[in-house]
């Protein structure tokens, strides 16, 4: 298996040197997972800059995406279970907060 | 797998505390082993049983307490983050003089070395942190 | 053995983050463990020489910082983005520090065991 990290995002758009570090951080195989205000960045105002991206994949957290009335068709929801199942198909986990 | 769970979250400040509350009842109902809580930092607070809510609103440091019992989990609260804010047991509050005690039950109060060999044997260890 | 890494973003005195991340470095290398500490953002700030804390009752950031060596903890690194947004300049800091280019941020990550960030 190749050797990914999850990456995990809770702060939203207003904590841009936050999102730039997790930029440097992330390499193409890695995936993103937005939870708690971290989802805001799954909002259409902001689909330029998780593009730009080099990483893998992108999730939400199903219940913070509901929580805040956010709906995103583009960014693929995940359960807690669904998040626990990240966690073992990564190497490592690093949070970004 | 083997999980190590790092919680950094004020319960009150923060939503990283109730996120890995989810996520550690989640890892268990999959069937996964969690070899150690350690809260840290701000996360301290999460194991203070004085904090209480009114009956409408959820309070996690009980949750943590419930889950942790249920679940017979280990639970290591970082003495050295936690005393300076005011979360302690007899023993502690002993050593400086004062009275009372605040950690809820199921956890104990110890070193970071107790993270690092909690790390070091699990296969993964995932971190809730706050709002810095 | 394990290779750790820990992560800081926080400058030095206006929150505990800085020194809860310095101490999980410490108590890694106390537990021989292979202890890496990055340094983004404004955490390039625990690096500047010349702090004089006393007035404000805490403990100096960077004389901690300089103890890393003693306790085994070599490698210490900073992203070099964030020490040029910061206009710091190697003279301007405390002690020698391996700059990280993102690749070089990147490469460090996939190397380690386990990623803490304080």
């Amino acid at each position: 298996m190749s050797d990914r990290t999850l990456h995990t995002l809770n702060r939203g758009p207003q904590s841009l040197s936050l999102f730039g570090s997790m930029r440097d951080a992330i390499s193409p195989r890695d995936s993103l997972l937005l939870i708690e205000d971290g989802v805001y960045w799954a909002t259409a105002a902001y689909a330029e800059m998780l593009a730009g991206l080099n990483c893998d994949k992108i999730y939400q957290l199903a219940a913070d995406a509901d929580a805040r009335g956010i709906q995103s068709d583009r960014i693929e929801p995940v359960d807690d279970a669904g998040f626990v199942s990240l966690t073992v198909s990564h190497q490592r986990t690093l949070s970004w907060f | 797998m083997k999980f190590t769970i790092v919680v950094q979250a004020d319960p009150l400040a923060s939503q990283g505390s109730e996120t890995a509350l989810r996520f550690t009842r989640a890892a268990l109902a999959a069937g996964h082993q969690i070899m150690r809580i350690f809260f840290y930092s701000e996360g301290v607070h999460s194991a203070n049983r004085l904090a209480l809510a009114p009956q409408d609103e959820a309070c996690v440091p009980d949750q943590w307490q419930q889950l942790i019992s249920e679940h017979q989990l280990d639970a290591v609260v970082c003495i050295a983050a936690a005393v300076r804010r005011g979360v302690v047991n007899e023993t502690e509050t002993r050593r400086y003089g004062k009275t009372g005690s605040s950690l809820i039950d199921s956890a104990e109060l110890s070193g970071l070395g107790q993270l690092i060999a909690a790390s070091v044997d699990s296969d993964r260890v995932v971190t809730f942190g706050g709002h810095r | 053995m394990s290779r750790l890494l820990i992560i800081s973003r926080q400058a030095p005195y206006g929150s505990s983050a800085a020194r809860e991340a310095l101490e999980l470095a410490l108590a890694g290398a106390l537990f021989d463990q292979q202890v890496s500490l990055l340094l983004l953002d404004d955490a390039v700030f625990q690096l500047v020489a010349g702090q004089n804390p006393a007035a404000i009752q805490q403990k100096n950031h960077g004389a901690m910082l300089q103890s890393l060596p003693m306790y085994d903890v070599e490698n210490l690194y900073a992203s070099e983005r964030s020490l040029n947004e910061r206009g710091l300049e190697p003279s301007d800091l405390i002690l020698p520090v391996k700059s990280l280019s993102t690749a070089e941020i990147q490469k460090l990550i996939s190397e380690q065991d386990k990623v803490f960030h304080v």
